[in-house]
């Protein structure tokens, strides 16, 4: 095969006590397609950050054409060939898409002339079959096209070497698609290309090789054709994955949420949900799926009482008032928020306060009416934490300090415990380890089971798929439609995801 | 009465020519993210410097440079608090207020009551001859005229070169920028010093042409007008210039009101200024206005590669 055209050998990274990167190898082929797989933590962007001149390694030395080269600013990435799209995008949101590709370009001078860029904008965008707006300003454009526009930048400096991280996220199925097509063009024109996934579906897809990185270490490099998604998820996460869930019919009861026709602004002074209205039976999962920025957050803050809303929401058949959060916890709902760490927890405090946290007004722990006795909440907190096996090294640390799947099971024993009769949980496995994606998995479902009614607001797909009983897709705000949640209904909840109606 | 409209619209330039330059300077800071709300010390410290300058050596342009650069010095210090250290800007852009009042108030006591050489009106031939507009615009003293030049020029710089975007950008989307190579910490450095410039000059304005003599904290609260004028123009120069001469001709309105004994007490007209701030700040504090008129979005936030968010 061709020969390396990159070599990256014993990067290593930490973060304080956090190791990232540990002695890590990579190498690039010309022309090829080199997936980066591994869970979310496991240095996949840290490793390209440091190749894209983002963070200074500790140790570990890069390789081009052969040459040894450092990389101490994206500036010097650049000027080596190396683009990178990162998962936040590198975009002015007031610029148009020609000031954006021609920022920080070298060519442009005094005074930059930007009708010569726009020409070669609609040039590699004909060429590609990338279409973009060269005109529109980046705030009206949609997440897929900020990709496009990402691209084209890489395109108009020639990279030569690609990095793409976790660009499916915000795609909908057809647009993954469409992505795949232009990479595979990319590849033929020379480029190389390293593709940063957690999803071993993609992956095989589109890779001609694979590494796979576990903890910060390479656990591997594999020809993508001598492989399989058993083995990768294997190498993953490092034991046997069981894929699906054991997911049992639903017996749904009475409506336990029901919403009418509610509208919520958005941060930006935008509607950010225009007129939903749905129902929520207790004993079932109802998934909302969709792609990111589409009013989730808000639907989901909106019902908790965290945000206003003009409507009518009811919860076990009585009206509840918008903005009144304290209602919702004596009807009984639990809410598991897409950040964690800034909506859920308290970094700062002990495991066992912030296990209670909801419960302080609740008579069971006032134990005098006037005074409050934290002490007293650290027996049942130890019995909560082994139930949920949540690994801390007591219930005095604080929470910052535990990892990601930790946290969240805090989150969830405190949300459990409240014993709900509504969950409402926004992406609740984001940024979390299989182990304890699995561990999210049964505890929704154990409490289908029990009767609970759940909302599921998520991006992945396959989580809907694994959870729910029934999916509505998000749009712009609006429920555009309902499907099964089943994979043979993907091609119609991707069109719906894009704004397709039914 | 001719006069009257001619001496309030004369004035209003007058008054607003430093409430311009200050303007226009915190305008390029914080287009570049960083919020320097120390414009009322590096003033005073300017209109402190060239006063002195002024007093020892008599040379008017020498004080004009001290000036300049006495503010660009204190705003220096301010880049290094809040972009090296990444210190909260608001804190230490109130360091520098009182730094500058207790600086020029302690040195400032020997020149109280004195008087320096300073700048005298330059009538531009032919277009100072214009009936209304002439004495009104083109016959002013030198700095005014640099400020009438500085806007457009600012302006041109902002929207139509390079350095002008990439400045934007550093106070848009500051890891977009990192990104595509524009150093972020320099750019910040560059224009919050630059800022201070203006902030100089501004004061120099006041003791040099403005009201010629060294008077304690002589700037009146103008530095922090013209923190709200920087809002009030949504970070545009050309509002900017409006925004000025209008806050100017309010505060020389009292005058007019007095000649032509309009009944109300002096004490209310002199608070004119500030309570049209207040209403500016009022209206313009709300998140959704600035949402939508575009401050800068990284405005205040110091800026590390390594830690984000």
């Amino acid at each position: 095969m061709s020969e390396k055209i990159l070599e990256l050998k014993n990067i290593s990274k930490s973060f304080s006590n956090l190791i990232a990167n540990d002695s890590v190898d990579f190498d690039l082929k010309k022309g090829e397609i080199h997936a980066l797989l591994g869970e979310n933590g496991a240095g996949k962007t840290t490793l390209m950050n440091i190749l894209y001149g983002i963070y200074k390694p500790d140790a570990g030395e890069i390789f081009l054409d052969g040459k040894k080269i450092v990389i101490s600013s994206p500036r010097d990435a650049i000027e080596n060939g190396i683009g990178m799209i990162q998962q936040h995008f590198s975009l002015v949101p007031s610029f148009s898409v020609v000031q954006n590709v021609a920022l920080g370009l070298k060519e442009m001078g005094i005074i930059p002339d930007l009708s010569k860029i726009r020409k070669k904008i609609i040039e590699l965008s004909d060429r590609y079959k990338i279409s973009v707006e060269p005109d529109a300003k980046i705030w009206q454009l949609s997440a897929g096209e900020q990709q496009r526009v990402e691209i084209i930048k890489l395109l108009y400096v020639k990279s030569k070497i690609m990095i793409l991280d976790e660009p499916t996220a915000i795609l909908t199925p057809q647009e993954a698609k469409g992505l795949f097509e232009t990479i595979k063009e990319m590849t033929a024109n020379e480029a190389s290309v390293i593709f940063i996934s957690h999803k071993l579906k993609e992956v095989l897809e589109i890779s001609d090789r694979v590494t796979v990185l576990r903890h910060g270490r390479v656990i591997g490099t594999v020809e993508t054709k001598e492989t399989n998604e058993n083995d990768l998820a294997r190498m993953m996460v490092g034991r046997d994955v069981v894929l699906k869930t054991d997911k049992k019919p639903s017996h749904p009861s009475k409506p336990i949420l029901e919403i009418e026709n509610i509208h919520v602004m958005g941060d930006k002074g935008i509607e950010a949900v225009r007129g939903v209205s749905l129902e929520v039976r207790g004993g079932e999962i109802l998934g909302i799926a969709g792609v990111e920025g589409n009013g989730q957050r808000e639907l989901g803050e909106a019902i908790y009482g965290l945000r206003n809303y003009t409507g009518n929401i009811f919860i076990n058949g009585s009206k509840v008032r918008p903005g009144n959060v304290l209602e919702r916890i004596k009807n009984h709902v639990a809410y598991i928020p897409q950040d964690r760490k800034a909506d859920a927890l308290c970094g700062g405090l002990p495991v066992y306060k912030n296990l209670f946290m909801k419960a302080f007004s609740s008579p069971i722990f006032s134990f005098n009416p006037y005074f409050f006795y934290p002490e007293k909440l650290k027996e049942p907190s130890e019995k909560v934490v082994k139930e949920f096996s949540i690994a801390t090294s007591s219930v005095d640390q604080e929470v910052k300090f535990l990892s990601g799947g930790n946290m969240q099971k805090v989150v969830l024993a405190r949300e459990i415990k409240s014993h709900p009769k509504l969950i409402i949980a926004v992406h609740p496995t984001r940024g979390l380890d299989v182990g304890a994606e699995e561990f999210v998995y049964n505890v929704l479902l154990a409490q289908k089971e029990k009767g609970t009614a759940i909302l599921l607001i998520a991006g992945d797909l396959y989580e809907i798929f694994n959870l729910s009983d029934r999916v509505g897709v998000l749009y712009e705000g609006q429920i555009i439609g309902y499907s099964e949640p089943d994979e043979s209904h993907i091609e119609e909840i991707g069109l719906m995801m894009a704004g397709v109606k039914k | 009465m001719n006069d009257i409209v001619i001496s309030t619209f004369s004035g209003a330039i007058r008054a607003g020519t430093p409430l311009l330059f200050a303007t226009l300077g915190e305008i390029l800071a914080e287009r570049s993210g960083v919020l320097n709300l120390g414009l009322e010390g590096m003033m005073l410290m300017g209109a402190f410097t060239g006063f002195s300058i002024s007093y020892i050596t008599g040379n008017l342009w020498l004080a004009v440079l001290a000036a300049v650069l006495i503010g660009g010095l204190m705003a220096s210090l301010h880049a290094f608090m809040s972009i090296t250290l990444r210190i909260n800007q608001v804190v230490s852009g109130l360091a520098l207020v009182f730094l500058g009042q207790g600086l020029s108030g302690f040195w400032g006591n020997a020149y109280v009551g004195m008087q320096a050489n300073s700048f005298q009106n330059l009538k531009i031939p032919l277009l100072g001859d214009i009936p209304y507009i002439g004495p009104v615009i083109f016959d002013r003293d030198v700095l005014v005229y640099i400020g009438y030049i500085s806007v457009p020029v600012i302006w041109w710089f902002l929207y139509k070169t390079t350095a002008g975007m990439n400045l934007r950008a550093v106070g848009e989307a500051p890891d977009a920028a990192d990104a595509r190579g524009i150093n972020v910490i320099l750019t910040r450095y560059v224009y919050t010093i630059i800022g201070g410039f203006f902030s100089g000059l501004a004061g120099a304005y006041i003791s040099l042409a403005y009201t010629p003599m060294w008077v304690q904290n002589m700037t009146a609260g103008r530095g922090w007008i013209a923190v709200a004028l920087v809002i009030f123009a949504i970070w545009d120069p050309v509002i900017a210039l409006i925004g000025a001469y209008a806050f100017g001709g309010i505060s020389v309105l009292q005058f007019s009101f007095q000649i032509l004994q309009v009944p109300i007490p002096v004490n209310i007209m002199n608070m004119f200024p500030y309570i049209f701030t207040v209403f500016v700040m009022l209206f313009a504090s709300s998140n959704r206005i600035k949402k939508l008129f575009g401050a800068p979005t990284a405005l205040g936030i110091p800026y590390s590669r390594e830690e984000k968010t």
